[in-house]
């Protein structure tokens, strides 16, 4: 059994008939062939698969397509504008705030969040914030070091 | 990662979302997902259907009603912790809720939730039974008020009534010479509460008027330590008072929930460090 | 512009796909027709496999088949083979079968796969297949398991010891026997779960017409993957393409061959589709390697002044239920060999089990067999000071090998290539404030808080490695590395090599080489990696190897297009070959630097071949190989300042300084970036991290609920240092910087704790440091 979706992605209504259990980072994934947003576990702890929807940062792995009927959804690939890289995807590749790459869209989009909570976050909220994403290669100095550029560039734009 | 197949409703009522709930006797109730999703993931749980609460727009929201809170039961652990009326009328709870997860989880995860779901490591069971809290459910036989202290049963288990669907919480607020504190020992992997204890206490004349201590993580449910309220009362909120009283938390925790990572007995001394902790900054707050 | 590339800290070129989400890793691949593969595995940690019934799964909708063991087995599909069986240690080498035939050996065995229409229709297949069991006695204890009485995992491999090898320099019971002081210790060196953020997936698309293959497959080494498909799939090499596409870090975990590469080549072939599949993160727990598993008895002898004189060991190491792809050489040749450390110890001798438990594989995770050395070594020097009631950092100092360039010989028979060690510890104190810290530290004892302050100075050996000794060491394959430079008509540059790296960035740095070396903008190279039917046989990337070893290789080729483009110059110039020099990617006549050629200028023409030598080939491209003369010793001086709650027994790390030396460093930005990581991997170690089996045999951290992860706010910026000593073991004198992070901040971060718990009298605590064993450790000394 299936049901229609109508969600706005990356700017995009798109519409499917999906089966319920189908989550949305697969429907991201499968469906859409939009695979910038990435599955590293299966208990909502690495938050690699993290996209905004209506603009929060949630955990797409966790919720159903379903429950997304009707939301905007923003993956990495519609975060930089008319070819302009974001603030955040800047400060990460100027900081070095990425090794294999993996866990970066996560990372970036989470960020978004916080820096929209938060516009000039200390570097011990910066940590704090990012608790619910998991970083293996970087140490997440650079990761850190990378929100706070973005922070400063963002707050001068 | 992925779960058996299911129907799924939307209902836009809390009536229709009722009547659901009764054509479909294994359905369960779904808001934010974040306790019922991973464990169907892991084919833990395997509802045939599931009903969406997510669209029914009365149930979210917070507002004040008289001396209390009306806090829907869809409202999301990010939208408590950001509160202006929460953080002016009832702090520890929006404490409490930056506390959980992570900023993804909070902005999914609701209160009802969280309650309805009855995890013996969640935070928001322990303060809101520290608080006073009250669980307004809806079912077919009509509305009904359920007191804190009686609405968890036991592991994963509520008073909610098979078709009941929890529609909001009325949290107490309180003011000037109270104060509230959650303290807890978070699992270094998950981030639940391995022990999260919740202390408000009311002070009048130097002395602690009242004191409501609850402890959540060490058992299946989380437990109120009476008798360290109790040597509490009337008592100078310092620090020998306040030692004593943490010193009477292990009395209340009978057989402690034990794990790999930590004992049965390890819980009671984090319960212990985190009750002194939370009285000493409640009470620090109550004198302002 | 050679001095302004090579050592700066440009930006990375692989980052624009990785920030952008259009790097493609494993499971992004999507193929016309493709289907989905589920393993069934087993719960049980032992058993037989009385029977498997299929019927009822391969009926449901959407399934194309359902496959045993033995269909796989009957389609000429072998075992997994074992790439490294260490000579003179009579090593057992049980077939491992990729899916179980009558036996599963550990919870989490393969024993049927399921091939659908999508992901979730091969689950629900999945749960579909019958598997009668009957449950075997089990062991997962490495120690026990050479027991009597205990149950048998292998009839080939008695006790269930695989190998018992021995190490031995010097005489050790002499020296022993000599001591003042003699300090003893039991070491669990736990299990850890390697956790790439990406999981593993394969994806392989056969063709029957031609007997070929290509594999998608998150791999650190595509080339081995190749090699040793190719002796357990009945398809020959050359039909073989294997593809490592971004891979989402590896840590080790990525090395071996594991039995689904074989299991989605045999599906695609039975089922005439491509079939993918993709591990979920807890069937990762269970289905990828874990790593170390030490039980380690070890003693050490001193003489009064501090001097070391031995190190004796016993160690039982756990290998899991079948022998992975290079188990059996992390803990001996990688670890054995290393227990000199950076110290000048005469006398060693180890005897290391090799043992088969009911567990998951082991194989290498970040620092393989030299974390679990370093850690013996770095616990058991700070236990002689103790006893003599030395500083810490004296004794270090004291037992250093003195600083050498041309190679110093340790008991165990390495030869060191270069080392400063003195230099590189003085630094971090000096960026510590040693003195002043100490002061404080007894200050705040006083007042009731306590924190600790614990080193780690170490020597590691990487860059694996001159293939004679990996041949003479039992490893079945090479260690050289390959690369191709190909010039265009344009000037731009195309580099192929053998190396694949997932995250470290050598897209940049080796394009900085070829920039530095012969002129070019690091803009115009382009450098490939991770596909055998694009890049030259190479050996892959581990073992700190791809930019010692792979750069070896890359100025091979750059030395090769130096001398051709000469040839083509002197040809222009109408000079004689002799007479051409090259400076910073102009080739001129000696003495007329005015009169000079570009390499873009040579390049064209090399391609054109207009005006061109007589007899000389076209074209400017240039491979070469690179098999180094001997391994690299990076070395450095780490130093972690901890405070304990006492109350909750919870540790917060305060300050972490580290020194490293990788020699030449090509780019700092990555070489620091590789240090951060390595670092907090190591203390995941020494705080949080530890695999864990419980009474039947089940995986305790079965989940990342369970397991933990060094967490962004777990810790403070790290102090970074550099000394730079060039090894001459390769032309640009560098050495790998991958793995020294963890393997000296777990024994820091250690020693770090116990030096805070010191006037608690606490002596020993087993990784890892959680609050519950602090507290109960402290209560003990309370008592």
């Amino acid at each position: 059994m299936t049901y229609p979706v109508s969600i706005t992605v990356n700017g995009a209504r798109r519409k499917h008939d999906v089966e319920a259990r189908l989550l949305l980072v697969l429907y991201l994934r499968d469906t859409l062939g939009l695979t910038g947003t990435n599955v590293g576990c299966d208990t909502s702890q690495c938050g690699s698969c993290t996209v905004l929807m209506d603009g929060k940062a949630v955990k797409s792995c966790t919720v159903l397509a379903v429950q997304a009927d009707g939301a905007k959804i923003t993956t990495i690939e519609g975060l930089a504008v008319d070819g302009k890289l974001h603030p955040l995807q800047d400060a990460f590749w100027e900081k070095h705030g990425l090794q294999c790459g993996f866990c970066t869209p996560g990372m970036i989009l989470t960020a978004c969040n916080l820096l929209e909570k938060n516009p000039r976050p200390s570097e011990a909220e910066i940590r704090h914030g990012l608790e619910g994403n998991l970083c293996r290669c970087t140490g997440y100095q650079n990761i850190v070091a990378a929100v706070k550029e973005a922070a400063t560039r963002m707050a001068k734009a | 990662m992925y779960s058996s197949s299911f129907q799924y409703f939307r209902p836009k009522t809390v009536a229709e979302a009722s009547q659901l709930l009764k054509k479909h006797k294994d359905a369960r109730v779904l808001a934010g997902g974040h306790s019922l999703l991973p464990a169907m993931k892991f084919r833990l749980a395997n509802p045939m259907a599931l009903v969406d609460i997510g669209a029914i727009k009365r149930l979210a929201g917070i507002k004040a009603q008289g001396k209390a809170l009306w806090i829907g039961a869809t409202t999301t652990h990010a939208e408590i912790a950001a509160s202006g009326l929460v953080r002016k009328s009832c702090p520890v709870l929006a404490e409490t809720a930056a506390q959980i997860g992570d900023i993804q989880v909070r902005n999914r995860g609701t209160i009802g939730g969280s309650a309805a779901h009855a995890d013996p490591a969640a935070d928001f069971p322990t303060v809101l039974i520290a608080l006073g809290a009250t669980f307004v459910a809806k079912g077919p036989k009509g509305e009904r008020k359920i007191a804190a202290d009686k609405f968890f049963l036991d592991l994963f288990t509520t008073a909610l009534k098979p078709g009941e669907i929890l529609t909001a919480i009325l949290v107490p607020s309180y003011g000037k010479g109270s104060g509230g504190s959650y303290q807890k020992h978070p699992h270094p992997a998950s981030r639940y509460a391995v022990a999260g204890v919740a202390a408000v206490v009311e002070v009048k004349d130097g002395k602690i008027a009242r004191a409501s201590l609850v402890v959540g993580g060490t058992t299946p449910n989380p437990v109120r330590a009476a008798t360290a309220e109790a040597a509490l009362s009337g008592q100078k909120p310092d620090a020998a008072s306040i030692a004593a009283a943490a010193g009477k938390v292990a009395g209340a925790i009978e057989d402690p929930l034990s794990d790999h990572y930590a004992s049965g007995e390890f819980r009671v001394h984090l319960a212990t460090v985190m009750a002194k902790r939370a009285l000493t900054a409640a009470a620090e707050r109550a004198r302002g | 512009m050679a001095s302004r590339i090579f050592g700066s800290a440009i930006k990375r070129r692989e980052d624009p796909r990785l920030i952008t989400g259009q790097a493609k890793y494993t499971d992004d691949f999507v193929l016309p027709g493709m289907a989905y593969l589920t393993v069934v595995r087993s719960p049980y940690a032992h058993a037989k496999v009385l029977r498997l019934r299929t019927k009822k799964a391969a009926a449901m909708d959407g399934v194309l088949g359902v496959f045993t063991g033995q269909q796989m087995k009957d389609a000429g599909f072998g075992a997994i083979p074992c790439a490294w069986v260490v000579p003179g240690s009579d090593t057992k080498t049980p077939a491992y079968p990729p899916i179980a035939i009558d036996t599963v050996r550990y919870a989490g065995n393969a024993v049927a796969i399921v091939v659908a229409r999508d992901r979730y229709l091969a689950r629900d297949a999945a749960d579909a297949v019958e598997v009668d069991y009957e449950p075997l006695p089990h062991v997962a204890d490495a120690e026990k398991a050479t027991q009597k009485g205990q149950p048998q995992l292998h009839a080939e491999a008695p006790n269930n010891v695989c190998f018992h090898w021995k190490v031995s320099g010097g005489d050790v019971d002499a020296a022993f026997k000599a001591a003042d002081v003699v300090v003893k210790e039991r070491i669990l060196n736990q299990r850890l779960i390697p956790n790439a953020i990406e999981p593993r997936a394969a994806l392989a698309q056969y063709s029957s017409a031609m007997n070929e293959v290509t594999l998608w497959v998150t791999s650190q080494n595509p080339h081995i993957v190749r090699f040793l498909l190719s002796l357990d799939t009945g398809i020959p090499e050359q039909k073989i393409r294997v593809i490592a596409p971004e891979v989402g870090g590896g840590f080790g975990s990525k090395i071996p061959h594991y039995p689904e590469d074989s299991m989605v080549i045999f599906a695609s072939k039975m089922c005439g589709v491509p079939v993918k599949w993709t591990e979920t993160r807890s069937e990762n727990y269970r289905a990828t390697i874990h790593g170390r598993d030490h039980i380690q008895d070890v003693e050490m002898a001193a003489k009064k002044d501090g001097t070391i004189l031995a190190l004796r060991a016993k160690v039982w190491a756990n290998l899991g239920a079948y022998l992975s792809t290079a188990s059996t050489g992390i803990p001996t040749i990688l670890h054995g060999l290393m227990l000199s450390g950076a110290y000048d110890i005469k006398n060693i001798h180890e005897d290391v089990y090799g043992v088969f438990t009911n567990t998951t594989p082991t194989d290498a995770y970040r620092g393989a067999g030299r974390p679990e050395a370093t850690f013996m070594v770095e616990r058991l020097v700070e236990l002689v000071a103790r006893k003599l009631k030395m500083d810490p950092a004296d004794i270090r100092k004291k037992n250093f090998i003195p600083p050498f360039t041309d190679g110093h010989t340790v008991a165990t028979g390495l030869t060191y290539d270069s080392g400063n060690y003195i230099a590189a510890f003085e630094k971090a104190l000096k960026m510590l404030d040693y003195a002043g810290l100490r002061k404080k530290q007894a200050d705040l004892r006083k007042k009731g808080e306590h924190i600790g302050i614990g080193f780690c100075t170490y020597a590691e050996i990487c860059g694996l490695g001159p293939s004679q000794v990996a041949g003479a060491v039992g490893f079945g394959g090479g260690l050289w590395e390959s690369a191709i430079v190909r010039f265009h008509p344009s000037g731009k540059v195309n580099v192929m090599v053998g190396i694949s790296p997932h995250g470290q960035g050598e897209e940049t740095t080796f394009a900085q080489i070829v920039a530095s070396e012969l002129g070019v903008s690091v803009d115009d190279v382009e450098v490939t990696h991770g596909d055998t039917a694009r890049t030259p046989m190479g050996w892959g990337s581990y073992g700190s190897r791809s930019t010692p070893v792979g750069s070896g290789a890359l100025m091979g080729a750059i030395v090769k297009i130096r001398e051709k483009s000469k040839v083509v110059t002197a040809h222009l110039l109408e000079a004689a070959v002799e007479d051409i020099e090259y400076d910073d990617g102009k080739f001129f006549v000696k003495g007329s630097p005015s009169k000079f050629k570009t390499i873009q200028d040579v390049a064209l023409m090399a391609n054109v071949a207009w005006n061109y030598p007589k007899g000389l080939e076209p074209g400017l491209e240039a491979s070469a190989f690179f098999d180094p003369p001997n391994f690299v010793y990076p070395f450095g001086a780490h130093i972690a300042v901890v405070r304990v709650d006492t109350e909750t027994g919870e540790i917060k790390l305060e300050r972490y300084v580290a020194v490293d030396d990788c020699g030449r460093v090509i780019n700092p930005m990555i070489v620091n970036g590789q240090i951060h990581g390595g670092v907090v991997q190591g203390v995941g170690q020494a705080l949080w991290e530890g695999a864990a089996y419980d009474e039947s045999g089940q995986l305790l951290t079965g989940s990342m609920m369970d397991y933990a992860l060094p967490k962004a706010e777990d810790f403070p910026n790290l102090e970074l240092g550099m000394t730079e000593t060039p090894t001459n073991v390769n032309p640009l004198g560098v050495k790998g910087i991958g793995e020294t992070g963890t393997i000296a901040s777990t024994p820091a971060v250690y020693n770090a704790v116990m030096d805070a718990l010191a006037p608690f009298g606490v002596g020993k605590l087993d990784m890892p440091l959680t609050p519950e064993k602090v507290w109960r450790a402290l209560q003990g000394a309370r008592r």
